[in-house]
């Protein structure tokens, strides 16, 4: 369902991706591992349109869409939800949502804020409070509830677990199984290990702007030496 | 005073504010949104009290004519709003925030002049509201019904945008793109449809102010200027961004101003001037007190920082001692070479290189944008007329120590700019160059008035052409050489670094405010030199060299030639003072030209000129050295 090859992208001068290609299918969770300033968010966000690629493909069912704008990369039902999850601070949990809104898509499956509060009962709790005054673990289920609104068929996860008690942690990857249940491509980025392997059928592992392993996780797992040489920290 | 005063003022001031509220709230929507400062929003204003007046004309003046006018005239600018954010604002979105701001002057000279060429130059007085032109008696006083009206509007019109933004999704989204808008479009929202909705709204607003004022105020050409700078008083006390804010502080200011006029009216007949002057400094009293305890507005918010990727400024290059004295060789053969008009208009462009250098310095390295730089051009003006005119002091030390007097004037008005950062920052330059103006245009016995002085001329030893050519130009190098000096010393370096990153910098130890203070006074002292010298080369001063015109002429220069180098700003003085002197001779509407010229220019070269050209010969070299590896 989503496909890139030989990504390049820049931040002003310096070149971040050498390369990249991956891909992910409908129904799988494809973690995307590596330390801090690997390239991990990069690589989402050259797929999103937010970073522009510099050269490569990024296929999305079958379209081309590394030329598109981030709007309208979302509306082919391609969702991202950021790292530093950008909750819109001063609207609150319904607003958040009502601005994610896209309107129902053949072949994906199709929310509501009902459905979202049944996935992330903690928000149906807090359905007038502004995002700013929310905790890290609401506003992180916020965020992928605010992109599931536009009713994807694959979201780009960029570190879900990242600063999260353990207990939100483990909600967070209950949510994941169910979005693998419900048919989604999920492509996360992940520093941790143990979350990835709860959570995700496939990985890859990125350092320096490229991708160092791809297979699946219980390959990953069997494989100690290459988690020392590229996840250790 | 008594209470029916009281009342009586309170009314009147709420009248006045309605809208003064209306363009603010739009204009304040629209920085939100799209993070434009949308100078030409007075220009919509304008259009508003213009298309409502030749609408009334032609729909008849009843009350359903009046009404439909009001309301198509205000849709009709609305549309204008639109046009402009398609064809201009939306191509250059991603450039530098200070080439939108120039884009939107153009728009403001273009359109003047359709407004001239449309309407022409004599003030248009519209009729008084159909059905509403009587007066209310309240307290024993007489109000006319239709301020009644206004003063109803206001509220209506707040709760209307309240209900359109708290209420729907696209004031969501709205609200969202305020802080985000990179994540909004992440999820799939269009910006570019959003962005052309919100200057609908916004511009329908402005429009709609001016059609209101068809009975209370005529229509002429001078509003776009007078109500932007308004506009950018209420919106820097409301808080930019808040309508709530524009509200409250339209109505304090409107208040405020009428209080001022009420009390004046102790001395009826000839005191008019002081009346207006208090209301000027009321104005501004305001605006410090509240910016120097809330430094965002009343409600207004410490801004977010757009997400959006924008380079650094590159590092400024040291110019070439090659190009420093064959520039210098050529300017000093000049009037031995080429004619009188040549000297007299390279005079101009050297006092304009030395206003738009020191603009640059403190817009560009100092990192803090001047809306009212001709406060200081034309300060120094003034002060070189006046220490001559009434000081009785000989030309060349007035020439001297104008700048003096104009540092000094620097450093009352740097102390509150210093406290404020960013947009903000440059509202409170506007506002101070619009007191400094009106002082100087209302104090008829010092400054001479709306008149100006006159017979400001040099010494007999510089009278000739040639003479002064050589000493503004020793005057105007003098000054453009220290700064550039300046910007290479320690203290330039910790100015860009405060630029770069205010909290390192002053981590590191800089007492960042001292130093944005002394580049302040630098600057404008020099600014002042500029203005100095400009004077005595007339031989008159008129209030326009304070004036927000001169301000925004200043800009121009400044981004015409491009932000990010030195040499820029001489480039864009030159291209100017030379372009407009070419078309001001050709036509009456030469600001029309010029304004679709600056677009042109922006649309092809978002860099400014000097910095397209270097963009172009870099492609070019490397488009060669990637001919030799291949």
């Amino acid at each position: 369902m989503l496909l890139v090859k030989d990504l390049h992208a820049y931040y002003g001068r310096a070149h971040i991706l050498h390369g990249v290609s991956l891909e992910a299918s409908a129904g799988d969770v494809v973690a995307l591992l590596g330390r801090n300033g690997a390239g991990k968010s990069t690589v989402m966000k050259t797929i999103m349109g937010l970073v522009s690629a510099a050269r490569g493909e990024v296929t999305f069912d079958g379209r081309r869409i590394e030329r598109l704008p981030p709007y309208r990369i979302a509306r082919l039902g391609l969702g991202y939800v950021p790292e530093d999850r950008r909750i819109f601070t001063e609207l609150s949990v319904m607003e958040n949502l009502a601005v994610g809104l896209q309107p129902p898509r053949a072949g994906a499956p199709s929310w509501t804020e009902d459905k979202l509060f049944a996935l992330f009962p903690n928000l149906a709790n807090m359905r007038e409070r502004p995002g700013g005054r929310m905790s890290g673990g609401e506003q992180q289920m916020l965020t992928i509830a605010r992109t599931l609104m536009g009713n994807p068929r694959c979201v780009l996860l960029d570190e879900p677990s990242e600063g999260l008690a353990p207990i939100i942690v483990e909600q967070m990857a209950r949510s994941i199984h169910a979005l693998k249940g419900e048919g989604l491509c999920v492509l996360l980025s992940e520093q941790n290990l143990h979350f990835s392997q709860a959570v995700a059928d496939r990985a890859y592992i990125i350092e320096k702007g490229q991708i160092r392993f791809g297979g699946s996780m219980a390959e990953l797992t069997a494989d100690a030496s290459l988690r020392e040489q590229y996840l250790s920290v | 005073m008594t209470f029916a005063s009281i009342i009586i003022q309170l009314l009147n001031g709420l009248a006045a504010a309605a809208s003064l509220f209306l363009v603010s709230a739009g204009l304040s929507l629209i920085f939100g949104v799209t993070r434009i400062v949308n100078f030409a929003h007075g220009s919509l204003y304008m259009l508003g009290l213009y298309g409502a007046y030749t609408l009334i004309e032609a729909l008849g003046r009843t009350p359903l004519g009046f009404w439909t006018s009001v309301v198509l005239s205000a849709l009709a600018v609305g549309l204008v709003g639109v046009l402009i954010e398609v064809l201009v604002l939306r191509r250059i979105y991603r450039a530098p925030e200070l080439f939108q701001l120039l884009a939107t002057f153009a728009v403001v000279l273009v359109i003047k002049d359709i407004a001239l060429f449309t309407w022409g130059a004599e003030d248009l007085v519209g009729p008084r509201a159909p059905g509403l032109s009587m007066a209310v008696e309240i307290l024993g006083r007489r109000i006319p019904a239709y301020d009644l009206l206004l003063i109803a509007i206001g509220p209506v019109v707040l709760l209307v945008m309240w209900l359109l933004l708290t209420r729907t999704r696209w004031g969501a989204l709205v609200r969202a793109a305020t802080q985000d808008r990179e994540m909004v479009g992440a999820l799939g929202v269009d910006q570019a449809k959003l962005f052309t909705s919100v200057f609908f709204v916004g511009s329908v607003l402005a429009g709609l102010g001016g059609a209101l004022q068809i009975p209370r105020e005529p229509a002429n050409l001078e509003l776009d200027l007078s109500v932007i700078a308004d506009a950018f008083v209420v919106t820097v006390v409301g808080g930019l961004g808040s309508i709530g804010g524009a509200f409250l502080a339209a109505m304090l200011i409107g208040v405020a101003k009428a209080f001022c006029i009420g009390v004046g009216t102790v001395n009826w007949f000839g005191a008019e001037i002081v009346f207006s002057k208090l209301t000027l400094v009321v104005e501004f009293l305001i605006m410090a007190i509240v910016l120097v305890v809330r430094p965002f507005g009343l409600l207004g918010k410490p801004q977010a920082a757009q997400r959006i990727a924008a380079d650094p400024a590159p590092p400024l290059t040291v110019p070439s001692w090659t190009f420093v004295l064959v520039g210098l060789a050529l300017l000093l053969a000049v009037p031995v070479a080429a004619d009188r008009y040549v000297t007299i208009l390279l005079t101009d462009i050297f006092c304009f290189a030395l206003f738009a250098v020191s603009l640059h310095f403190i817009m560009g390295p100092a990192g803090m944008v001047s809306f009212g730089h001709a406060a200081y051009f034309g300060l120094g003006a003034y002060a070189a007329g006046l220490l001559m005119k009434r000081a009785g002091l000989p030309m060349e030390a007035a020439l001297v120590l104008a700048p003096l007097v104009v540092g000094a004037f620097a450093v009352v008005y740097g102390w509150f700019c210093v406290r404020l950062s960013g947009v903000y920052l440059a509202m409170l330059t506007l506002a101070f160059a619009q007191i400094s103006w009106s002082i100087v245009f209302q104090w008829d016995s010092f400054t001479g008035g709306s008149n100006g002085l006159f017979g400001v001329w040099p010494s007999a030893w510089l009278a000739g052409k040639t003479a002064y050519y050589y000493l503004a130009l020793a005057f105007c190098g003098a000054g453009v050489a220290l700064l550039w000096r300046v910007l290479f010393s320690p203290f330039g370096y910790a100015l860009r670094a405060g630029r770069d990153s205010p909290l390192r910098a002053e981590a590191i130890g800089i007492d960042l405010r001292a130093y944005q203070w002394m580049a302040f006074v630098l600057v404008g002292a020099l600014a002042g030199l500029a203005g100095a010298v400009y004077a005595f080369s007339k031989g008159s001063i008129s209030p326009s060299t304070i004036s927000i015109a001169q301000s925004t002429d200043g800009l121009i220069m400044v981004l015409l030639g491009g932000v990010e180098t030195l040499k820029g700003p001489l480039a864009g003085a030159a291209i100017f003072t030379w372009l407009r002197d070419e078309v001001a001779r050709r036509t009456e509407f030469w600001r029309g030209v010029m304004g679709v010229v600056i677009l042109a220019i922006v649309l092809l070269f978002p860099q400014g000129l000097v910095g397209g050209l270097k963009a172009l010969t870099q492609r070019w070299r490397e488009a060669q050295s990637r001919e030799k590896t291949a």
